[in-house]
Parts: C-alpha cells; structure tokens; sequence
C-alpha cells in the first residue's frame, strides 16, 4: 500500500498519462484546427479564426439552448396551450443591432490583419512562382539578372501511391527540390502560372495565392524559426492537382547563401555538359528516367497516352516524324502540352527525344545530341 | 370536348404537345450544334434538322395562341400574364447583355491597366503597354508577328465628332432610333385605329431595321477584310464582336418578329386598338434592342 | 369543368396541369438526386483511405464536377421549381401557373439536357473535369471535347430555369384570389418570389459566361487568355456574380418550407412575418454585392477585398432574424415532432452551424487559410445538405398527404430522420477538421494525416445514402398503400391549401376562392 501522500501524487500522474498519452496520439492522428504556423501573418489569422469561432460557439449556446429549452418544456404532449403572440418589434431590434456589433467586433481584426497581409512592400528576397501541370518552378529574381531557377515535382514514388508500398509520413507533401528561404527576412512571392489556375499555399506560412496564367499577384513571409514547411496547390488543376506539393524550407541566411552557391554551380555544371557526346544507350537510358518523371504523368508510362486528352507516344506522327518537329513540340510545347525547354536541360531533352524515337516499337533508330538542342533553341 | 371558357375564367389549356416537342427541338439543336463544333460529320444535319423543327413548333404554338386570342378564350387577366411573362423576359435579355457589358468594362478598367504594371509587363509580357483599343496584344509583345492573337490594323473607333457624317456606327444609330419612333409611330396610329398607317409605319420600321443589319455586315466585311480585326485579334476584338454580334442576332430576331406582325396585320387583319399585345411585344423588344445599341454606341464605339 | 388528366402516358408527356408538372418536376430531381449521390459515393469511396484504389484522378475529377453540377442544377433546384408548381397557385388561389404550356417546356428541357450532360461522361477524353465552378483556362484551352456539350448543356437548363421563373412572378403577381394582398401570402410564395427574381438576373450572366467560354474555345477569342488581353480572373467574377446568388436560390424556398411548418407544429403563428419577408427581400439584395468572397485569394486590391468581406458579413444579420423568428415561433407554442416538423427543426440548427463556418469563410483573411480545403466543403454541405435537401424533404412530408391523399408512415419517417441526421453529421462534420488541417479540396488522394477523418466521413455518406433509400421507398409506400389522409392533415395547419380536399383535386380554384 502506498501512503496517502504518495497516492495522491500518483493519482494525477496517472491521471495525466492516461489522458494525454491518448491526447498525444488523438491530436496527430485526429488533427482538429488550423495551425498557429511560424509567421506574425499565420498567427494573427490563427488569433482570428479562433476569435470568430468563439463568437459563433458562443451565438449558438444561446440559440440552440434557448431551441432546447422550448423543444423541451413547450411540448403538446406535456398539455401545454399555445401562446398567440407574433411580432415584438423590441425584440426584432435588439436581435438585429446586437450581431451587428458583433460582426464590427470581428471586422476591426479582421481588416488590420488584412492590412498586413496586403504590405508587400520593402521585400529583401523576391521569388518568382510559377504554377504548371503539374510542378512549381522557382525563380529567384537577382538584380543582376543572374537568376536560379529551378523546377520542383513531388517525388513520392508510384508504388505508394498505387499502395504497393507503405506510405512515408510525408506522403504527397515531398518534392525533389524544395524552395530554400532565409529566416528573418521578408521573402515576397511573385505568383504565376504557365498554363491553367494553380494556387500556391504552404499553412504554416499562411500564405495562399492563386497563380493566374498572364498575371502576377504578390504575397509575402518573413518566417521565423528554421523548419520544413510543406503545402499543396489548392486550385483544381487539371489531372494531377492532388499531385503537385509545395515544400519550403526555411533556412540561416548563411545556410541559404551556400544552398544558393550550390545551385549556381550546377547551372554552370549544366552548361558544360552540353558539350559532351553521349552514346546511345546512355541517352537511351536517361531518357527513361526523364520519360517516366516527367511525360508519363499524361503520355503514361507505356506511352498509351489519354485518348482525347493526351495523345499517345506510340507511333505518333511527331515522334516517328522529323527531328526537329519533335524536338520542338519537347521544347515549345502545344496545346495543352506544357513547354519542357526551360525545365530540362538540353541533355535531358536529347535524352528523352532519344527515347520517344525508340521506345514502344518506335524504333526510328536515330539519337540526337544536347548540342543538338542547343543548336534547335539558338535557332529559334 | 365541352367546356365553357368565358371572361369569368382564367384559360387554362388542354394538353398540348407542342411544349415536348419544343424541348426535343432545342435539344435536337444544341446536340447538332455541338457534334458540329467537334467536327462530327453528322453535326449541321442534326443542327439543321433541330433549328427546322424549331421553327415549325414555334409556328404551331404561336398559331395556336394566336386562334385562342381570337376565339376570345383569353380574359383580361391572362393578357397580363402575357405582358408580365414578356416584360420579365426582355428583362433577362437585359442581364444576359450585362454580363458582356459588364466583361468589356472589366477589361477595360481593370484588367488591361494590370498587365502594364511593371510586374506583369515586365516579367512575363515583353514591356507590353495596355491601350485602348488594344492593337498590341500582349502576345505580340512577347512573340511579335508569330503570336496566335494578333491586334488588329485598324479600329472602329470614334473618328472626332467632324468625321461622323463618314463614320458607318453613327448612321446605324441614327437608323435604329429612327425605327424606335416609326414603331411608336405605328403604335399610335393603332390606338387611333388608323389600321393603313399603322401598316406603313411598321413596314418602315422593318426596312430600317433591315437597313441596320446590311449596314452591319458592311461593317463586319470591312472589319475582316480592311482592318484586320477578326475574332482572334486579342481582346478589343472579341469584346467588339461579342458585344456588336450578339446585339446583330437580337435586332435579326426583332425585324423577323415585326415582319411577321407586318404580315400578320396585311394579310390576315389581325390587331385592333384594344388587342394587339403580338405586335406591342415586338415593339418592345425592338426598344429594348435599341437601347442596348446605344449602350455599344457609346461604350464600344465613342469612348474608345 | 371539373374533369380529371387524361389516361395513359400521354398525361405526362403533353400535360399542362401545374401538379402534374410538379410531380414531374419533383421525380425527376430525386432521380438526379440519386445520381449525384452515386457519384458523391464514388468521391467517398475513394477518399475512404490514402492511395489511389478505385479511380483514377481523371475520374475522381469527373466525379466531382458532375456531382456539384447534378446535385445543384438537377436535384435541388428542380425540386424547389417541383415544390412552387405545386403549391404556389394553391396557396395564392389560382387555377394554374400563369403560362401552363411554357410550364411544361421548361420541365421537359431538363431531361434532355441532363440526358447530353450525363452522356459526355462516355465521350472521348470524359466529361467536364474542371469542377462546378468551371474556371477557365482549365475549362476552356485545358478542357476536354466534351465541354462544348457541357456548355449547351447549360444553356438550355438556363432557358428552363428563366422560363420557369417568369412563369412563377406572372403567377404570383397575376393570379392571386381577390384578397390575397402581397402580405398575406404564405412565406413559401414570398421567398419564391424573390428566388424567381434572383433566377432572371442570373441565369443569364451564366449564359454570357459559357458564350464566352465556346468562343475562347471554339472562335478563337481571348476573353480568358492573358495573350490576347483577356483574364481568366474575369470568367471568375462573371461566374460568381450568378454564383453566389445562385446558392441563395438554393436556400431562399428553403427558408419559406421551414416558415410554413415550423408554425403549423408549434400551433402558433410564425413569429415576425413582415421581418420575414424584408430579411429575405435584403438577403437577396446583398447577395448581388458579395460574389468576390469565393475570390479572396485571387489577388484582388485591397479595397475591393474589404468591401466584399463587409458586404459578405452583412448577409449574417437578416439571416440571423430569420433564424431567431423561428426560434420564437417554437417559444411557447405547444409543440409536436412529426417527421417534417423534425427535418425542420434540423434545418434550423444545422443551417445556423453551416452559416456560421459561412461567417468564418467571410473573413477575408482567414479565408486565405480555408478557401479550397474542405472546411469549405464542410460550409456548403452544411447549408445544401440539411439546408436544402432537408428541406425539401420536410416539404415532402408535410405536403405528400394533400399531393396524394394518403399518410406516410409516422415510425418509418423519423426512422429515416434520425438515420440521416446521423449520416449527414458523420459526414460532414469532420470535413470541418480534415479541411482545417490543411485538406484541400478535389483531390483523388490525400497525406494519411488525415486518413482517420475521412475514413469517418465516408461511413457517414453511406449511411446517408442507406437513408436516402428508405425515404425513397417511404414514399412509394405512402403513394402506394398509405392510410388515407384528412382534408386538414395537420391539426395546426393553415392556409388555402389545406381549405381543399386531400388528395387536391386535378384543378383547384377554377374559380378563385375569397380570402379576408
Ligand atoms: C445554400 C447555399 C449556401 C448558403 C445559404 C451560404 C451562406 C453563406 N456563405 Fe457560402 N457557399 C456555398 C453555399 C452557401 N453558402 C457554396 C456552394 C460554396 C462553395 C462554392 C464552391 O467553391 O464550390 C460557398 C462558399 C462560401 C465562401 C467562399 C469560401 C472559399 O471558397 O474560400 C464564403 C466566403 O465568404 C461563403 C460565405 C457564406 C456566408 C457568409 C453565408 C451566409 O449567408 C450565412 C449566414 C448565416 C448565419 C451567419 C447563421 C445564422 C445567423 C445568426 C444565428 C445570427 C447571428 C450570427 C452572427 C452575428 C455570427 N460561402
Ligand atoms: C445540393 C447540393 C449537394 C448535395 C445534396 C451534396 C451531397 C453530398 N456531397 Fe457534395 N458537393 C456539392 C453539392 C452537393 N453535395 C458541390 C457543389 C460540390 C463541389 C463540387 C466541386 O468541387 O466542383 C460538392 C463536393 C463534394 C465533395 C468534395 C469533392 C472534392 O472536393 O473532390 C464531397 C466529398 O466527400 C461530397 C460529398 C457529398 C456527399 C457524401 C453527399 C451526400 O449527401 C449524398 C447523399 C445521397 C446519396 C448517397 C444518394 C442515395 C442513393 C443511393 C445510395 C442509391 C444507390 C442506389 C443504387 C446504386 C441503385 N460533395
Ligand atoms: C501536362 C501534360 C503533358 C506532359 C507532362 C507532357 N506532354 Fe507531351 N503532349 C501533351 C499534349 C496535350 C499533347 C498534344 C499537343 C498538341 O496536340 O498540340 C502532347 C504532345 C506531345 C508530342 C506529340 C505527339 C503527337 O503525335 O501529337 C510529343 C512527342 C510529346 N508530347 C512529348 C512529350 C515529352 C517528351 C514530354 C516530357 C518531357 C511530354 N510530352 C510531357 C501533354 C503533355
Ligand atoms: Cu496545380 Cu492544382
Ligand atoms: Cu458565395
């Protein structure tokens, strides 16, 4: 037997072990609310939603008790005889100025966080985003027009999507190449698209922007401690829009300088690589990689294509036609095939080409370069 | 079957087929006109087949209300159906040319003036600089002559109040408030049961509206084939042939309807002071049509 | 003349009797009720784990689409134009809607066009993918063939619904019986009568959107590319400005259904009725002034982003007296709970609770954390679900004895009331918390964050379906072999249509009946 002192510090323990261990669990599995986020912007918004949702819960305890109250005490069957009454038009206005100084009590916030939101002024870093089916491609806008730019698809694997293979925590929320941002500084956001409506929206940032084709909207962050933010598009987008993740990561300014370093020499590694000859079963090879990531999405990846929608690869007038016609549909696009020039580099462009032009029984037997692609683009 | 259908009651008829077939027709023709639009061969058959059948329904439904009117089936209260069941339409008439309207205005104030902002312009549209009409698309902007929306040469805008004597719109205008008089005209003369010069007015009317509507076509070769302005010339032009087309088929239903109260007077006797809502209907329209002219009139073709 | 429908098919086919018309009206928006509720069950079949298992993310956008469009163009709307033929000229003392052929042309151009709509979902490429919103470019250079079927689909529903509104303002303000002044007319009508108004000023700027929509597609005009000067932002603020009305079409009858029954089980006269109608006549005003709050995050200026939050909260007052005026009608009546009285009084309470996450989408800034996740879609199906279809079925209940002359089962009927309200809660109410998670919306598969949620909410939508299937054959069962109804039905019921026989004869009020 344990003494009464003990117990009754056990008996709390216990009290909070078995309620909060399951309350752990309960709130990652059974998430309930919006997330405060890391920014002054999601956490004012937080403030408000939760302010609102007071208010409302507040409105409905009277409402529906006073609804209770009558549904339990008027009732015919406890011999009750009705009332006669129909107007009372003290009544009417006190029930129509009250919400109306509760809808001002909400709209002051609400418009100074608005405010907020709507300073996009004075930004340190400015990123260009633009929306394509179905993939982000960042932009970091230099003053010396020595810009990164690079292309970002979700790299969750098919198998887990098709659940031939358990899915990873962050399924559907992982990309191939994050969006790096600097902490403590005001990051403005240039919003686009290429091609249809996305919208670009990361929770704990609290920022979400519809890419308009032709139009660019601007929203900021300024986050304020280091992480990984992970978020969706949210604007119906065709096919794949359950499949294009947003991931930020929010970084040192020292950390992002390097990141920055990093991705500078890779375009200059790029640029080299244009030069070298590769052989056919390199290029073939690559090209399947490149096929399966990023054409098989809508030429699926027995290059059957979509039949009304996406047309198929198999003996195609373009991949069994000239090269140039088909090199030029990869690097322009078409209708309603999105342009690959800036997205691949000319390798990858020889590479896939390569591949079209000999796989699924298109065996034209030829191979084409980078520096054939380079040479089809200068042209242009 | 015996029913004694007086003043006292409101006329409520039998059944009719006509309403099913009407249905059958519209689908008949949407169906077509779809198929054709996506280049199925049987497209223009089924469309031509729909739109005939439509006609003829409308035929048969008119005429049968038109003999109910005469065998004097309708009372006063279902004339006012008639009036309210006309009214609310032209009304809907109204909000179907606001919504293009009300596009042309957007574009104009708000949505061209933000692809010259120093974002837009600069970072995705080549220095494109909005103007109005918009003779550079921003397409050209970026891709010059190989751009798929092409501006046009030339525009149809206000040539400065000397050159209006030339200036085609402005005697479509003077036209079409001409013919909104002579058909005030003609009700007049009805209500003063002068039968003959209602008969001359309402055909003065049909002329100028038919004068109008060659006038337009005019207007729409010369824009084709001089000016380059074509539907696929960027936005002024979609919003100049949206706004002038939709306008031309409404002032084309117009004269047909006066046309048919024309011959329906000449050759059939119909309408007397007291009794004439076909024609009123008509009239009413064609003032709504009018109306609408003078809303393009100024904000398509003076203001620009 | 009192003599009854013809025999045989042709009633049906060629009729110009308002109940006819009405009963045809009501059948077919429970069929189109059934189908989109089939594909909402495929939308939740789906989403009942992460992965992709029954169809492919074409499809589930196809789902989505037709569902939206099916259920908001072909169930509920036609059921309330079922519910206006039906009763209005019973309640006003007319012989028959005011245009009785135009009546039945604008019934029978629904099953054609959703015949053509349903059928693009065999077409080459599927049928219209891009939501019941239909944004461009995403429905127009993105969209599949099928989209020009989809677009006269519209149109010519569009032509329906207009005709079908000018017939109910000529009726209601042509055909009343002497007597029968603007404000004594039953709440029903009043809100009818306003909705027909909403319907003409709208219907018509959806026609303009989708004309403009075949031209981009099909003429080669830019209305919705930026490359020829268009913006896509525009089909937006065209579509929304019939958009936002159009959802108050879908609740205005809604609120006049809950007006009349609400009364008739509490014994006591609705509390308020000229407030009543002028909350109604203000909602729809207002709801012209706020379509931008589907459009927060569009990148809209400042100015214009607070003046439609303003103008978005606003709707909350005259909504909020309606509500409290039936909370008073309760208060001190001697209430009973038969089935229509129960769907009522769910009406009321989740109808408030789908307003309130309304009030929480008007704020603009916490919009930009709601908007396409499911917190929206838990909003709408809050206001549609409970809101219009539970409404309708109180209507169903409470009218079907005077349609039919006979009752519906009394156990059966709260036995489908309660499995609904359970159903639709299970639903739903979840999506609250999967969408303020961070769910968006209209997507075929989903982080397993929220798997638990939607596991939930697509038990529920089968159970709501379960449900819907015993409404159905309550009704059947009703028309079939029910007990035979008294003139009077309901105890506290008042009105004309309640001073005729049940079931009403096949014409009622040849000549028109004095009201005092
Ligand atoms: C019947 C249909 C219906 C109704 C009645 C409403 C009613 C309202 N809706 Fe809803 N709405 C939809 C159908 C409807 N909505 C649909 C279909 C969509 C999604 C479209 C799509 O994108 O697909 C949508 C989306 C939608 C959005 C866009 C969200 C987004 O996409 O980001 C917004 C934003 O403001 C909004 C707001 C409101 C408001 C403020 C009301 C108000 O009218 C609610 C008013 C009611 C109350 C507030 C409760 C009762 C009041 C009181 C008890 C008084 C006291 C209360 C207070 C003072 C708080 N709705
Ligand atoms: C009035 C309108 C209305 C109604 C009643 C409903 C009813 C339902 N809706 Fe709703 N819904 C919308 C209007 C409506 N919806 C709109 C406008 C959208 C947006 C679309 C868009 O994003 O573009 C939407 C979107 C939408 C989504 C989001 C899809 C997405 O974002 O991808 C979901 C997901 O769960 C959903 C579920 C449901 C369910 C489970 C019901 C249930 O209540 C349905 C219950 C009914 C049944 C289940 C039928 C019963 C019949 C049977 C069971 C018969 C079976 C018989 C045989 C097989 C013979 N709906
Ligand atoms: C977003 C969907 C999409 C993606 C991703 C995509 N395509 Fe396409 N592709 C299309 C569409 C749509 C067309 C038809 C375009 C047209 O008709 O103008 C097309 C046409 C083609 C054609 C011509 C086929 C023919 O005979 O008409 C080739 C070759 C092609 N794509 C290659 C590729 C390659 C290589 C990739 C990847 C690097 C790729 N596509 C990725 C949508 C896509
Ligand atoms: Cu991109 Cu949705
Ligand atoms: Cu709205």
């Amino acid at each position: 037997m344990l003494g009464k002192s003990k117990r009754l510090l056990v008996l709390p323990l216990y009290a909070v072990l078995s309620a909060g261990l399951p309350a752990l669990a309960w709130a990652s599995e059974w998430p309930l609310n919006m997330t405060e986020g890391v920014t002054s912007i999601s956490r004012q918004v937080h403030g408000l939603h939760m302010q609102i949702f007071w208010w409302c819960v507040a409105i409905g305890v009277v409402v529906f008790g006073v609804m209770f109250y009558t549904m339990f005490v008027h009732r015919k069957s406890r011999g009750v005889k009705p009332a006669h009454f129909h107007e009372n038009v003290a009544l009417e206005l006190t029930w129509t100025i009250i919400p109306i100084l509760i809808l001002v009590a909400m709209a002051v916030p609400a418009t100074k966080t608005l405010v907020h939101i709507y300073d996009t002024e004075d930004a340190d870093l400015d990123i260009l985003i633009t929306g394509y089916q179905w993939k982000w491609k960042y932009e970091y806008l230099d003053e010396n027009g020595d810009n990164i730019s690079f292309f970002s698809l979700l790299s969750t694997p098919r198998s887990q999507i098709e659940n031939a293979e358990a899915k990873s925590p962050e399924y559907l929320l992982e990309v191939d190449e994050p969006v790096y941002i600097p902490i403590g500084k005001k990051v403005r956001f240039l919003v686009t698209a290429a091609d249809v409506i996305h919208s670009w929206w990361v929770p704990a940032l609290a920022v979400k922007r519809d890419a308009i084709p032709g139009y660019i909207h601007e929203a900021w962050t300024k986050v304020e401690q280091p992480g990984v933010f992970r978020g969706q598009c949210t604007e119906l987008c065709g096919k794949d829009h359950g499949f294009m993740p947003v991931v930020v990561h929010a970084v040192e300014q020292a950390e992002f300088d390097a990141w920055l370093e990093g991705k500078r020499e890779k375009a200059r590694q790029i640029a080299e690589a244009v030069k070298q000859t590769l052989t056919f079963q390199e290029l073939y090879d690559q090209g399947e990689a490149v096929y399966q990531k990023n054409c098989a999405a809508c030429h699926q990846p027995d290059g059957k294509g979509i039949p009304g929608t996406f047309p198929a690869i198999i003996r195609s007038p373009i991949a069994t036609g000239p090269v140039a016609g088909h090199i030029n549909r990869v690097v322009n696009g078409g209708a309603g095939m999105p342009p690959f020039g800036e997205q691949l580099t000319p390798v990858e462009i020889a590479a896939v080409v390569t591949f079209q032009r000999n796989a699924f029984g298109n065996n034209m037997g030829d191979q084409i370069q980078p520096i054939d692609v380079v040479n089809f683009k200068q042209g242009q | 079957m015996a029913h004694q259908h007086d003043a006292s009651t409101y006329y409520v008829p039998e059944q009719s087929k006509l309403p099913l077939i009407t249905a059958f027709a519209m689908f008949l023709t949407v169906y077509g006109l779809g198929s054709w639009f996506n280049n199925v061969s049987a497209g223009p058959f089924l469309f031509a087949s729909g739109f005939l059948l439509m006609a003829g329904v409308m035929f048969a439904w008119f005429s049968a209300v038109i003999k109910e009117n005469l065998a004097g089936l309708n009372n006063a209260q279902l004339k006012r159906s008639y009036v309210w069941g006309m009214g609310w339409f032209i009304f809907s008439e109204v909000m179907f040319f606001a919504a293009f309207f009300g596009a042309l205005f957007y574009v104009r104030v708000i949505s061209l003036p933000e692809l010259g902002t120093a974002n837009n312009s600069e970072l995705l549209w080549g220095g494109f600089k909005p103007d109005w009409p918009l003779m550079t698309t921003p397409d050209m902007a970026v891709k010059g002559e190989a751009a798929k929306h092409l501006g046009p040469e030339g525009n149809m805008s206000n040539p400065g109040i000397l050159g209006w004597l030339s200036w085609l719109p402005f005697w479509n205008t003077v036209i079409l408030l001409t013919s909104s008089f002579t058909v005030h005209f003609a009700h007049t003369a009805l209500k003063k049961h002068n039968k003959k010069q209602f008969n001359i007015w309402l055909g003065v009317t049909v002329f100028l509206g038919i004068c109008f509507l060659i006038l337009q076509i005019e207007e729409y070769v010369h824009a084709y084939q001089e000016l380059g302005l074509t539907l696929h010339s960027g936005i002024y032009g979609a919003t100049f042939f949206m706004l002038t087309g939709f306008h031309g088929a409404h002032v084309t239903i117009g004269t047909f309807m006066l046309l048919v109260m024309l011959l329906r007077s000449v050759l059939k006797g119909h309408f007397k002071h007291d009794d004439c809502f076909g024609f009123e209907a008509a009239s009413w329209y064609w003032h709504f049509v009018d109306v609408v002219w003078l809303g393009l009139f100024i904000f398509v073709y003076i203001l620009s | 003349m009192a003599h009854g429908p013809a025999k045989g098919l042709t009633r049906w086919l060629y009729t110009t009797n308002h109940k006819d018309i009405g009963s045809m009206y009501l059948w077919f928006s429970f069929a189109m009720f059934f189908l989109g509720g089939i594909f909402a069950l495929v939308i939740r079949a789906e989403l009942f784990e992460p992965g992709l298992q029954i169809v492919q993310p074409e499809f589930f956008n196809q789902m989505t689409t037709m569902h939206g469009l099916v259920m908001v163009f072909g169930a509920v709307m036609p059921a309330f134009v079922g519910l206006a033929n039906w009763m209005v000229p019973m309640m006003i003392g007319a012989p028959d809607m005011a245009l009785p052929r135009m009546n039945n042309l604008s019934f029978w151009i629904l099953p054609f066009a959703f015949a053509m709509l349903a059928s693009t979902l065999f077409m080459e490429g599927g049928g219209p993918n891009f939501g019941w919103t239909f944004y461009a470019p995403l429905s127009t250079t993105y969209a599949p063939p099928s989209v020009t079927f989809f677009i006269f689909a519209i149109h010519i529903m569009g032509a329906s619904s207009i005709m079908g509104a000018i017939n109910i303002i000529a009726t209601i303000l042509n055909m009343r019986a002497p007597g029968m002044t603007l404000m004594k007319m039953p709440l029903f009508v009043w809100t009818w009568l306003i909705t027909a108004y909403l319907l003409i000023a709208v219907m018509p700027v959806l026609a303009g959107a989708v004309t403009m929509m075949l031209m981009d597609i099909h003429f080669g005009t830019s209305f919705f590319d930026a490359a020829g000067g268009g913006d896509p932002v525009l089909f937006q603020h065209v579509f929304w400005f019939f958009g936002h009305p159009e959802v108050y079409i879908m609740i205005l009858p809604a609120f006049g259904v809950v007006s009349a029954i609400i009364p008739t089980f509490a014994r006591k006269p609705l509390f308020g009725y000229s407030s009543m109608v002028y909350a109604t006549a203000a909602i729809a005003i207002l709801s012209f002034m706020v379509w931008a709050h589907h459009m927060f995050t569009v990148g809209l200026p400042f100015i214009g982003e607070w003046v439609f939050m303003i103008a978005t909260m606003a709707i909350a007052v005259p909504t909020g007296v309606k509500v409290f005026n039936w909370v008073t009608t309760m208060y001190k009546g001697a209430l009973t709970f038969e089935t229509p009285m129960l769907f009522s009084i769910a009406f009321v309470i989740l109808f408030t609770i789908g307003g309130f996450s309304g009030l929480m989408l008007a704020i603009a800034p916490a919009d930009f954390q709601y908007h396409d996740t499911y917190f929206v879609v838990a909003h709408f199906h809050y206001v549609l679900v409970p809101g219009a279809i539970f409404s309708i079925t109180a209507a169903v209940y409470y009218w079907l004895p005077k349609w039919c002359g006979r009752m519906y089962d009394e156990v059966l009927g709260k036995t489908h009331f309660w499995l609904a309200f359970i159903g639709l809660n299970l639903t739903f109410f979840p999506m609250h918390f999967s969408g303020l998670a961070g769910m968006p919306r209209r997507i075929p598969d989903y982080n397993p964050l929220f798997a638990n949620w939607n596991m939930l909410s697509s038990v529920g939508a089968f159970l709501f379906g379960a449900a819907q299937v015993l409404f159905l054959y309550i009704v059947i069962r009703a028309i079939v072999s029910g007990r035979k109804a008294t003139d009077q039905v309901w105890e506290g019921a008042h009105g004309l249509e309640w001073t005729v026989p049940s079931p009403a004869p096949y014409h009622t009020f040849t000549t028109p009946p004095k009201v005092d």
